[in-house]
């Protein structure tokens, strides 16, 4: 394969990471916790595409919708039910709990499908396209085009509608926000949502490209994907746009130049040589405490 | 001051010693499954792993995902050191006490070199890079050939061919992802106890003495504790180094419970230290007794719904998250409060 | 002879001038007032005295050393010591051990000797309990020596942290707005421990407040800042009478 089709093969993987990470980056920016069990959002959603579009022959975009749906709502009860009790009391108590709806969701998965690994087909109808010489898939192209359609939305959405403003408001300041007549925990539960209607598309993009799909398989990417949030400095959109193509890139190439088994060691070591020379990430903002 | 016999210290040494003395009854009498009997030295192991952690986050309140590496660290090294000589040392306890200073000291030197970058940044940033480190080291530990033959010590990062062993004399002993195999099985019950022992005795001594008031200074408040003279870098790299050295012993302490040792991500990947960091936040910040008893009952409570099969792990997800719901919302305090406030009679004290 | 002795002192923000030109001789066991409307630059001078933020212009001497630029724990052992506006305590340990934690420097041991309870550790463990005792005493403090300082009142608090910014042995004290949010009472008491302070320890003390009460009461000299740069400076009556520092306190 020659090094154009490694770089896109990187910025597919990386638009998935993107939108797992603008996720992720909204949710961290809000609520100010790691939530690990964002990426296990991701294997729920793969697997309701998987049982509505594999299992019941639904359209795959009714398959996709319904993914949103589910996905969303599952958001929602989890930070009503696991996080919001204790999201002003300890933010380490949070990251717990979150563990905690991560081992829930992936044993519910394994409860329900079994540990076996599921063949997911892929939901993109067509095939891909050769640019002169280079081929690229149909999910690559689909990918990227949902990826970029995502970033401007949001960044739209945040940036000029009410609720998006409110979602600013608060991650600056939660106490300010409720003082000017903002509801903190509503938009809270907007941003879930968001979160997690943007982790049910993510993981049926990802499981469109790379078919395997088990209990687990939310986790690494998961991890990967709040890596490229930190990576572009968590909390802000074209931060996580960028860290996510950016790993998804190093990733392919590192799979590609260096070592396969070194691939992901490769992407946090690059990771850590960013946060050591800027240590609030490439486009976050810095926090000086005031003495 | 009086001076109370029953502290909330000596009372961690007591535990200890009783629980060794109660399984070590029950074992005579043969009255304790094999199932249970193969969980002695991983309980030994974790109840290490969730004290040396909480000196990072509970003393030091730095919050690290990656301590499943200062482990994997510790348990390479003392495997590959039992396995290099032998039985050129065939004294079991000896060889095993080289061991465990060897794996201490070598996860000591990368909590030195992790921690030096790493502390520098804080909160958030500081997990998921420590989260990063770990990874990492799990990865490298993959990819790791070293075998020995009459010439010495060959080291590649690609596979077995590339150490050029020589073929009469040649012996391979790290394997990449096949790991270590043939450490001798230098470990026992007993030994975990005294591990444990020791890692308490260190520190609980710690904690109360000038170095570990300089600690947990910085960690109640940077910028007071550098105001009065407190020299933070340093205390926070001493700090986090220990906590390394202590999960390393917990890692050669593992190695020589197993025949073959690999890293994997269930062993030695970010889901192990966040399984240690679960112990010790539930067990509480910064309290050891907390830390040896939560790490003892999350790791028992498994295989005691061993009988409910497919479910256990699901019913350990929702009690993780209903004890953290109950223990820490301030609602849930106030109910506990209002009915089991007559339980907690006695004054709030500090120790 | 002075004892600390600053001369031309700035500091820049980006664009902001913090603290200009700033000149202050203080003596040998006065009380020396600083005092201007908020964002003055107040506790950016104590920043700046304590090495929080390094200086940009200017030089610091104390006791005929020249610590400008220097780190802020190397400060510390030069002899200056400090509270905060907003109080920080070691708000999990004990009120003895803030304290104690404030006598690291003075009484050493290695960590070895602390975990393995080397003779070192006791003798100089059981030095620390005396001085720390002593000193809880002087503020009437030693009763709650057990309680978690987190626990402690607010008055109660404030008093900690003077103790414990004693404990590091220093020769020049700095108070940053010690009489904050007490009532007239709590201020009246806080005047006779900073005077005790002073006789008791022949103590150096700058310190910063907005109760005039209070600094009319006990600062023989005094420094007023505006806008970063000092506006008026010399004998408290005087000062306080002077038209410039009324307009800046009033207004026209």
């Amino acid at each position: 394969m020659s090094l154009v089709s490694y770089l896109i093969n990187g910025l597919s993987l990386g638009a998935v990471y993107a939108i797992i990470a603008l996720g992720y980056t909204m949710v961290y920016g809000i609520a100010k916790m790691l939530n690990f069990a964002h990426g296990d959002v991701i294997m729920v959603g793969a697997y309701v595409v998987f049982t509505t579009v594999s299992g019941m022959g639904m359209n795959p975009l009714a398959g996709i919708l319904i993914s949103v749906i589910v996905c969303t709502v599952t958001g929602v009860l989890i930070e009503t039910i696991a996080y919001r009790p204790l999201l002003e009391v300890s933010k380490l108590a949070v990251l717990i709990t979150a563990i905690g709806v991560s081992y829930f969701l992936q044993n519910v998965a394994l409860l329900i499908f079994g540990a076996d690994t599921k063949s997911f087909s892929s939901v993109v109808p067509f095939k891909g396209i050769n640019l002169s010489g280079v081929s690229v898939s149909g999910e690559t192209i689909v990918t990227i085009c949902a990826c970029i359609i995502i970033v401007v939305g949001l960044t739209l959405f945040v940036n000029y509608t009410k609720p998006g403003k409110a979602m600013l408001a608060v991650s600056e300041d939660a106490g300010a926000a409720q003082l000017m007549g903002i509801n903190t925990n509503g938009t809270i539960a907007l941003t879930f949502a968001i979160g997690s209607a943007l982790a049910a598309i993510a993981g049926v993009l990802l499981c469109s490209s790379y078919p395997a799909l088990t209990p687990y398989t939310g986790s690494m990417p998961g991890i990967k994907a709040f890596v490229a949030a930190v990576f572009g400095g968590i909390g802000s959109i074209p931060g996580a746009f960028i860290g996510g193509l950016l790993l998804g890139i190093i990733e392919i190439l590192g799979k590609a130049y260096i070592s396969s088994q070194m691939a992901d060691a490769i992407v946090f070591a690059v990771l850590i040589v960013v946060l050591l020379v800027k240590p609030t990430g490439l486009l976050g903002k810095e926090i000086q405490e005031k003495v | 001051m009086a001076k109370k016999i029953f502290t909330k210290d000596n009372s961690s040494y007591i535990i200890v010693i009783l629980a060794y003395i109660v399984v070590e009854i029950l074992l005579k009498t043969g009255s304790v499954s094999s199932l249970m009997k193969g969980l002695l030295v991983p309980l030994c192991v974790y109840v290490i792993l969730a004290i040396s952690l909480n000196i990072t986050v509970g003393i030091l309140g730095e919050l690290s995902l990656g301590h499943a590496g200062f482990m994997c660290v510790g348990a390479f090294t003392g495997a590959f050191f039992s396995r290099y000589v032998g039985d050129a040392i065939s004294f079991g306890y000896l060889r095993f006490a080289i061991a465990v200073i060897l794996g201490a000291l070598v996860a000591a030197i990368f909590g030195v070199i992790i921690g030096i970058p790493v502390l520098r940044l804080k909160g958030d940033y500081l997990a998921i890079v420590t989260l990063a480190f770990g990874e990492i080291i799990k990865n490298i530990m993959n990819v790791l050939y070293v075998g020995k033959d009459s010439l010495g010590l060959h080291i590649s990062f690609k596979d077995t061919a590339s150490l050029n062993l020589d073929s009469a004399t040649g012996d391979i002993i790290i394997k990449g992802a096949q790991g270590i195999t043939g450490t001798p099985k230098d470990s026992n019950f007993t030994i975990g106890i005294i591990l444990i022992l020791i890692t308490l005795f260190v520190t609980l001594n710690l904690i109360h003495s000038r170095t570990g008031r300089a600690i947990m200074a910085i960690r109640d408040n940077r910028i007071a504790a550098e105001s009065i003279g407190i020299n933070v870098t340093k205390y926070k790299l001493l700090a986090f180094t220990i906590s390394a050295a202590f999960a390393g012993v917990a890692g050669v302490l593992y190695a020589h419970n197993l025949a073959s040792l690999t890293a994997l991500p269930k062993n030695f990947g970010y889901n192990m230290s966040i399984m240690i960091l679960v112990y010790v936040v539930l067990g509480g910040m910064g309290n050891i007794r907390g830390s040896i008893i939560a790490a003892v009952v999350l790791t028992l409570l498994p295989e005691l719904l061993r009988g409910l099969n497919d479910y256990r792990m699901l019913i350990y997800s929702i009690v993780l998250i209903v004890v953290m719901i109950f223990s820490w919302s301030p609602t849930a305090k106030a109910f506990r409060e209002r009915y089991f406030g007559f339980l907690k009679k006695k004054k709030e004290e500090v120790s | 002879m002075a004892l600390l002795e600053v001369t031309g002192l700035g500091i820049s923000f980006g664009g902001l001038r913090a603290v200009d030109d700033f000149n202050v001789i203080i003596k040998q066991g006065q009380l020396y007032g600083l005092i201007g409307p908020n964002g003055a630059g107040k506790t950016t001078i104590f920043n700046l005295l304590t090495g929080v933020y390094k200086p940009t212009d200017g030089q610091i001497v104390l006791d005929g050393e020249n610590i400008t630029g220097k780190k802020n724990v190397d400060i510390c052992k030069a002899g200056i010591a400090r509270t905060f506006q907003n109080i920080r305590l070691f708000s999990d340990l004990t009120v003895l051990d803030n304290v104690k934690a404030g006598l690291h420097n003075e009484f050493k041991y290695s960590t070895l000797s602390g975990i393995f309870r080397l003779p070192s550790y006791f003798s100089n463990e059981k030095k620390m309990d005396e001085k720390a005792y002593e000193l809880l005493k002087v503020f009437d403090l030693d009763g709650e020596a057990d309680y978690k300082a987190s626990n402690l009142p607010y008055g109660k608090q404030r008093k900690l942290e003077i103790a414990r910014a004693l404990a590091t042995d220093p020769k020049l004290l700095l108070l940053d707005e010690p009489a904050a949010g007490m009532n007239p009472n709590e201020t009246a008491e806080l005047m006779k421990t900073i005077r005790l302070v002073r006789d008791k320890f022949n103590m150096t003390i700058l310190l910063i407040e907005h109760d005039m009460k209070l600094v009319s009461g006990i600062c023989e000299k005094l420094t007023v800042l505006n806008f970063g740069q000092v506006l008026a400076q010399g004998e408290t009556a005087e000062v306080l009478k002077d038209p410039k520092v009324i307009k800046a306190y009033l207004g026209e």
